[in-house]
């Protein structure tokens, strides 16, 4: 009962710090899910995140897959009630006083400094992810490749992650 | 946002708002036919162009909530747009639908990984695409940089953003709090001069 109750409270923290996207969250996913509560190994934690960019829907449902990992499916559905409830709720009620808002001299403001931040967490999140990830230099031109190829290309991104997949398949059976 | 193409011609009327299960089972589409992220496109290709439940300029507004408020894009969009449509529990249906495909393919990823995530083979296969999630991520920053820093300040926020919690682990709520007043009020609201800061963030097309 316990752990439920630590597995709501750390992903309905961690939901409200996902401005401007999942990954501004990552580096606080990161200490409480690996240093904090040793739920998952950093190595689990960026296996499930790059899953989570091939699955479907929202990249962050990969939150899912550590409850599962430490309550079964239990867990799964207690992680994910508390990651989307309150700021689906949150939402819910902005969304009702946006046309209020609209006339805030603050509101551009508000905007424009929250924009930045988030930004700021994004890349946050991308410097701990490559921390792990970009463990040699096989792996760097991989996060390279892929980069050039979204940026210049409007492919589905779930194609160069599978490909670079294959690629690590490929060298370590015939590398 | 919006490119010139074809869609600003001729605006086609709405369709009628749909019932709770046919809002259901289009969000449940979307969240199970668009991988690799990037599900706002995914979004406005149903919502705008093939049920025309919503038009474009709904649609870049609700967009704009839900990117400043906490929660995941995509999720915050159905909300949105399901409220829109069919009120609580339009946002409720439409929410549920967005998230379950994903959700239930993730949980049973952790299942497959407590059989297979100690095989070499299967850690080579995840160790690669962590290395291509790097990829991915830098696409979305540079993307989202463009989109939201006008000017040489906003880049100065991300930095200061970026090394409080990449290198000096300064916890999120505080770096989040302590730069963002500081971004919100070096935007804020100035009494009517030659105008630069009182107006909108600019929002003109790229070229």
């Amino acid at each position: 009962m316990k752990q439920f109750a630590e597995l709501a409270g750390v992903f309905g923290y961690l939901s409200l710090l996902t401005v401007g996207g999942g990954m501004a969250a990552f580096p606080e996913l990161k200490q409480l899910t690996v240093e904090t509560y040793h739920w998952v190994t950093f190595p689990e934690l960026m296996h499930y995140y790059s899953l989570g960019q091939l699955a479907p829907g929202p990249n962050m449902m990969m939150v899912a897959s550590i409850g599962a990992q430490v309550a079964g499916l239990p867990g799964a559905a207690v992680v994910l009630v508390a990651f989307i409830l309150p700021t689906g709720l949150l939402t819910f009620g902005i969304g009702r006083l946006w046309n209020r808002l609209a006339n805030w001299p603050w509101r551009p403001a508000v905007q424009r400094g929250i924009g930045s931040v988030a930004v700021g967490l994004v890349l946050a999140g991308g410097i701990v992810l490559a921390r792990g990830a970009l463990s040699g230099p096989f792996y760097i031109v991989l996060a390279v490749l892929v980069f050039l190829l979204l940026i210049r290309t409007k492919i589905n991104p779930a194609i160069p992650i599978v490909l670079s997949g294959a690629i690590g398949l490929g060298v370590y059976f015939f590398g | 946002m919006s490119k010139r193409t074809a869609n600003s011609a001729a605006p086609l009327p709405l369709a009628p708002p749909p019932s709770l299960w046919r809002l259901f089972v289009a969000f449940f589409i979307m969240g199970g036919t668009s991988l690799g992220g990037g599900v706002i496109a995914y979004l406005r290709t149903g919502l705008v162009m093939r049920y025309r439940w919503l038009d474009d300029e709904h649609f870049v507004e609700l967009m704009a909530i839900s990117q400043s408020l906490p929660g995941l894009n995509a999720t915050n969009m159905s909300i949105l747009a399901g409220d829109r449509l069919r009120g609580w529990p339009g946002a409720l249906v439409a929410g549920l639908g967005m998230c379950l495909p994903g959700a239930s393919l993730m949980t049973a990823a952790a299942f497959a990984y407590g059989i297979g995530g100690d095989d070499p083979a299967s850690k080579a296969f995840l160790r690669a695409i962590a290395a291509g999630a790097v990829g991915l991520i830098s696409v979305v920053l540079v993307q989202l940089g463009a989109k939201m820093l006008t000017e040489f300040a906003d880049y100065i926020f991300v930095a200061l953003t970026a090394g409080l919690v990449a290198f000096l682990h300064v916890p999120v709520p505080y770096a989040m709090i302590g730069v963002g007043a500081l971004a919100i009020w070096w935007h804020r609201p100035r009494k009517a001069g030659p105008g630069k800061a009182a107006e909108a963030p600019g929002k003109e097309p790229a070229p």
